[in-house]
């Protein structure tokens, strides 16, 4: 594994208007790792993820993508860079077709010329998206819909992808085939962060995992190593 | 027998009419539909454009439609200027904030009006403007049929650039979940600026073939609004097809009301039928 780092959060903390949601986190991800992000609801998991798409700004610490620092840069220009977010609730466009949410993926400029090539790519993945790709969004299924806004994230050629809650109220048979669809999508060359709150599956997915309560990470590291920590095993095994 | 011929006056130029009233509305409806300002400015960016084809006509001596080649970018420029430097960031402080400002440049913009033109009427009184054409036992101006065929030819423009162009896809993204669209690499301020440029746009050809129809004063502005307003009530916010629908029955309203109550109570019935529409349908015809 290349030793250099693709994302480096530095002692970050961040808010939601008075409501301080980050506290001192820091995080780091290597170029081809999958890193989790492990928490219960309100940990300050999505808002973590917000703050790196630049959706919410620091109020402290800094954020680095190769080593560039883009605290302060706007969404927009975040994704440009190579950081894309499949949002929690899959946030897919209901009143255009699967075509155009695809499309609409390929946004920033460095993606509209890899645009046919990463479609191709898109509907290997999920050959289902091609079947359905004249029909408007909001009439696939649960899972339909998040394939689709993994598939849109692709879309915009990403260096790294923030997935938040991909599994939620979907059936098993179809979480299986997401992660296996994320494994796919590593050996691509593409650097995975995401949040979850199955923890089970998080640290059989990640190679490592952060967990975070009430705005703080209080446990890193590898998922072997995290798997036989006492705490761990406790709080979230029942052992 | 003699009543339906008679009726068939009214309601060709209902539906014409309502092809003139759906182009005005268009922009209107666009503006509210993506960025979800009420653009209560935009009846007197109609008379600007009516204005400019003035201008063109008797200074510079060309025809008004032929005008629009000049005065469609001038006033999508014009459009672009405003949403960029006022309303883009005014909305980030409130949505009553952007009413506001749409307030002030109409205000601005009246007195502008009649600053340089007088509260005088003016007509764009080209020779096709006064020409009349005959279809069975029916009658009716020139201008009425051409506004209809803008009215197709706007629509359909409107309709593929929003399907087939990148920015037209980011522009009913950015409607449909803003925050969604910024995650897609949106730069929503940039596509809301667009957007109401390509309303102020609309709101010139729009005005040009006021003009051609209609005599304007600097205060026209208003009682257009309103009927746009009305309009796109009636078809459903922020539809294409829904915009059209409207204009065409709000039109219907207006001459089929003249025609049975007289002139003096057309409006009046156009207006209680868009109460009606919005006590049975609140979503309009076309509403989501």
């Amino acid at each position: 594994m290349p030793k250099e780092t693709l994302l480096e959060v530095n002692h970050i903390d961040a808010f939601h208007g008075s409501f301080q949601a980050l506290w001192d986190v820091s995080l780091s991800v290597k170029p081809g790792e999958i890193v989790a992000i492990i928490g219960a609801n309100g940990s300050g998991k999505s808002t973590l993820l917000d703050t790196i798409s630049g959706l919410v700004h620091p109020a402290k610490g800094s954020i680095e993508f190769e080593g560039k620092n883009i605290s302060t840069l706007e969404p927009f220009k975040i994704v440009d860079l190579g950081i894309s977010q499949t949002p929690e609730g899959r946030r897919i466009f209901p009143d255009l077709t699967v075509f155009e949410n695809l499309k609409i993926g390929s946004y920033n400029r460095r993606a509209r010329s890899e645009r046919a090539h990463n479609l191709q790519k898109v509907y290997q993945l999920f050959p289902l998206l091609e079947e359905r790709k004249t029909q408007l969004a909001k009439t696939l299924s649960g899972g339909e819909q998040q394939m689709l806004a993994l598939g849109r994230g692709l879309m915009s050629n990403p260096k790294l992808m923030l997935l938040d809650e991909i599994s939620l109220g979907l059936a098993p048979l179809l979480v299986n085939e997401l992660y296996r669809a994320l494994k796919e999508i590593r050996e691509r060359g593409i650097t995975i962060l995401f949040v979850e709150q199955n923890v089970r599956r998080s640290l059989i997915e990640a190679d490592k995992a952060y967990i975070m309560e009430a705005g703080r990470v209080v446990l890193s590291g590898n998922v072997e190593d995290l798997r036989e920590e006492e705490k761990v095993k406790k709080a979230y095994f029942g052992a | 027998m003699t009543i339906l011929a008679d009726l068939s006056m009214p309601i060709v130029m209902g539906i014409l009419l309502g092809g003139l009233y759906a182009v005005i509305a268009l922009g209107l409806s666009l503006v509210f539909g993506v960025v979800k300002e009420i653009n209560i400015a935009h009846g007197d960016l109609v008379i600007l454009g009516s204005y400019f084809g003035y201008v063109a006509m008797t200074i510079i001596g060309i025809d008004p439609i032929l005008s629009l080649i000049i005065g469609g970018p001038l006033l999508f420029g014009f459009g672009f200027v405003i949403q960029k430097y006022l309303l883009n960031r005014a909305f980030k402080i409130s949505m009553d904030a952007t009413l506001i400002i749409a307030f002030g440049i109409s205000i601005i913009l009246q007195n502008t009006y009649q600053l340089i033109w007088t509260p005088f009427p003016r007509g764009l009184t080209t020779s096709y403007a006064l020409k009349s054409f005959s279809a069975g036992p029916i009658r009716f101006p020139l201008v009425y049929l051409l506004n209809f065929i803008v009215a197709i030819v706007v629509m359909l423009f409107l309709r593929e650039f929003l399907r087939r162009t990148y920015l037209g896809i980011a522009i009913r993204a950015a409607a449909q979940d803003r925050k969604a669209a910024h995650l897609m690499g949106i730069n929503t301020d940039r596509v809301y600026s667009f957007t109401f440029a390509i309303a102020v746009a609309m709101a010139a050809i729009a005005g040009v073939f006021l003009g051609l129809t209609f005599p304007f004063t600097p205060i026209s502005g208003l009682p257009f609004l309103i009927i746009a307003l009305g309009v796109i009530v009636l078809g459903g916010l922020g539809s294409i097809a829904g915009t059209f629908v409207g204009g065409i029955a709000f039109g219907l309203a207006q001459t089929l009301g003249g025609y049975f109550f007289g002139v003096a109570a057309q409006m009046l019935v156009a207006y209680v039928m868009v109460l009606v529409v919005l006590a049975v349908i609140p979503r309009g015809i076309f509403g989501r």
